[in-house]
């Protein structure tokens, strides 16, 4: 490590790094190294397990198990079409009302509607929602949402009933409890991905807008909005992605009903709440079975990201240029 | 919000040779929350002239002008005392809308800052604004040409404002301005983010512009000043009493104000002594 010594002299403090210097520095490269494919080589894992394990049953069932209708571990008839049409019937749902609420709010909560002091106490209100456990979302389900919507539910029934969304009567547990607590579980994402995006977008660009004359509203919908569309659009996928592998709250709400049914207060299923509430009592094949279901739910989910990050990078590749 | 416009259309046929006062603007104290920002500023804008704003950095020149077309109540704690009319109507009474007075007061801003949609858009964002009904293509057009961009983006128009070149960005925030044709246009250190070939352009446009508009100009470059302005407004800083606080020192003819300035501070900027 003899360099440069010309540059040397008594005075100098300037002086090569030490040796243990190269160390730390190689060391700290190479954890930063293995963090980063450990995050790959545990979703591979995960992936190629769940995969292995479900090889018999998609041996047995192959691709007429998605879109079977039965579920009989008895009789080892097994179809999953009913739990994905609730899966994704369930979060559409949660993600309409949920994402409109949430992007109503993150406008509201950084378009200088209130004092900054009042707007934090809000935000933290919202995201401290992301921190109630969903057993507790289930429970309050159960006892407030449920009777709560009873009799509207009721009178869109004997009123409408000739849509087929309100085409049967709510029993207890069904579709729209279950997305209307989903959509609060997914709010807290949504409102605070949203809430950044908004934030990112140059207070120079809103000048600009209200320069024009814009009013303010104006200037929301006609450039705040369009302008952070791509975060907001990342906030609308992640809070979908949420929504598909939402469980417990689900399980207890949904109503557990292997139907297919546009009904918003029909029971139905979803693939997480099947897993979750079919694998303690399962026996062997039934497991091997789940484990096909499961796979299916992470593939569901692996192609919403993957569609919703293509059509991010599409679109800011469109607009931002040169940025 | 009819008397801002009646008044708008008394003031196209008044005579030419006495300069009218578009906007007589007088800011005895400008504040953003305790911070006294500008003091003793009265500036009247005259039809048809470029009045210019020179001063060194924190003189509160670019304050006063965003007051004129209220962007200061985008600010929070901003407040002042004195008077801003138009036309002989204050902009800052209370029932009027400064949603209004942007629509008659146009502004360009330091930074070019074209929204993220297409050429096309950006220029006809005013003009939807403002629910224009007739020939949406020609108007654009014609704030193209004259914001002197037309030949260079009339074959892209469908591409973003974000990919033209920062003078470039300029000049369609200059068209986006223009489009709907303001009275007045407000213009907040136009050039400076922009090199010396772009500045050219822009400042040969703001001769062109003042043949129709009315023009404040705020820039940094004393040069700029004697290059386009009509009048000049000089602007210092006051620390004295410990705060930083801009008044207008003098406001006079450019010619006069950089040839025979009456006050000795206008006669040490404008020879370099300090900036």
């Amino acid at each position: 490590m003899k360099m440069f010594e010309a540059a040397q002299s008594s005075e100098s403090v300037s002086g090569p790094p030490s040796r243990i210097d190269y160390v730390v520095d190689r060391t700290f490269r190479g954890l930063a190294k293995l963090g980063a494919w450990m995050i790959l080589a545990i979703v591979a894992a995960l992936v190629l397990e769940v995969g292995r394990k479900a090889v018999p049953a998609i041996t047995e069932y192959h691709l007429g198990f998605l879109t079977s209708t039965t579920w009989d571990a008895n009789k080892d008839q097994f179809g999953i079409l009913p739990e994905i049409w609730g899966t994704l019937y369930s979060s559409l749902l949660a993600l309409i009302i949920g994402g409109f609420f949430g992007v109503i709010m993150a406008i509201f909560l950084t378009q200088d509607f209130l004092p900054p002091r009042l707007a934090s106490i809000f935000r933290t209100i919202v995201e401290l929602l992301a921190a109630i456990p969903s057993v507790v979302y289930g429970l309050w389900g159960i006892f407030v949402v449920i009777p709560a919507i009873r009799p509207v539910a009721d009178w869109l029934h004997e009123t409408l009933g000739w849509l087929p969304f309100f085409g049967t009567t709510l029993s207890g547990p069904g579709m729209l409890p279950a997305a209307l607590v989903l959509a609060i579980m997914v709010l807290p994402t949504i409102a605070a991905v949203s809430q950044d995006a908004l934030r990112l977008v140059p207070f120079r660009i809103k000048e600009a807008a209200y320069g024009l004359g814009a009013t303010r509203w104006e200037a929301i919908l006609k450039v705040m909005l369009p302008t952070a569309s791509t975060g907001i659009f990342g906030a609308l996928v992640l809070g979908f992605g949420r929504a598909l592998g939402e469980t417990m709250a689900l399980a207890m709400l949904v109503g557990n009903s292997n139907q297919i049914s546009l009904s918003l207060f029909a029971p139905a299923n979803t693939l997480a709440a099947l897993l979750a509430l079919n694998f303690p009592e399962a026996g062997e094949t039934e497991v091997k079975v789940l484990m096909y279901a499961a796979l299916v739910l992470m593939l569901i989910t692996l192609a919403v990201n993957v569609a919703g990050t293509a059509i991010m990078t599409m679109t800011t590749q469109q607009w931002v240029k040169r940025k | 919000m009819n008397a801002l416009l009646a008044a708008s259309a008394n003031a196209a046929g008044s005579p030419q040779d006495a300069p009218l006062v578009v906007i007589d603007c007088k800011l005895d104290r400008i504040f953003y929350g305790d911070f006294l920002a500008v003091r003793d500023s009265h500036v009247p804008i005259e039809k048809g002239r470029i009045t210019g704003f020179i001063g060194p950095s924190g003189c509160g020149k670019s304050t006063v002008l965003r007051s004129l077309n209220r962007m200061n109540d985008l600010v929070r704690g901003f407040r002042f005392d004195g008077h801003v009319r138009f036309h002989g109507q204050n902009v800052y009474a209370s029932d009027v809308d400064p949603v209004v007075v942007r629509r008659y007061i146009g502004m360009v801003f330091q930074q070019p800052n074209p929204f993220a949609m297409s050429i096309y858009d950006n220029v006809a964002f005013g003009l939807r604004l403002n629910r224009f009904k007739g020939d949406m293509d020609e108007k654009v057009e014609h704030a193209l040409r004259r914001a002197a961009l037309w030949d260079e983006v009339k074959d892209k128009l469908k591409n973003s404002g974000l990919s033209l070149s920062g003078g470039q960005q300029q000049r369609l925030c200059i068209a986006r301005a223009i489009a709907t044709e303001p009275s007045v246009v407000l213009m907040d250190e136009p050039c400076s983010a922009l090199d010396p070939i772009a500045t050219r352009k822009i400042e040969e446009l703001m001769l062109e512009l003042k043949q129709k508009y009315t023009i404040a100009l705020v820039t940094h470059n004393m040069q700029q000043a004697t290059r386009v302005a009509d009048r000049t407004a000089f602007f210092s800083v006051d620390i004295s009493k410990g705060g930083r606080t801009g008044y207008l020192v003098e406001l006079g003819d450019t010619k006069q104000i950089f040839e025979d300035p009456k006050e000795e501070l206008t006669k040490q900027y404008i020879s370099g002594e300090f900036s």
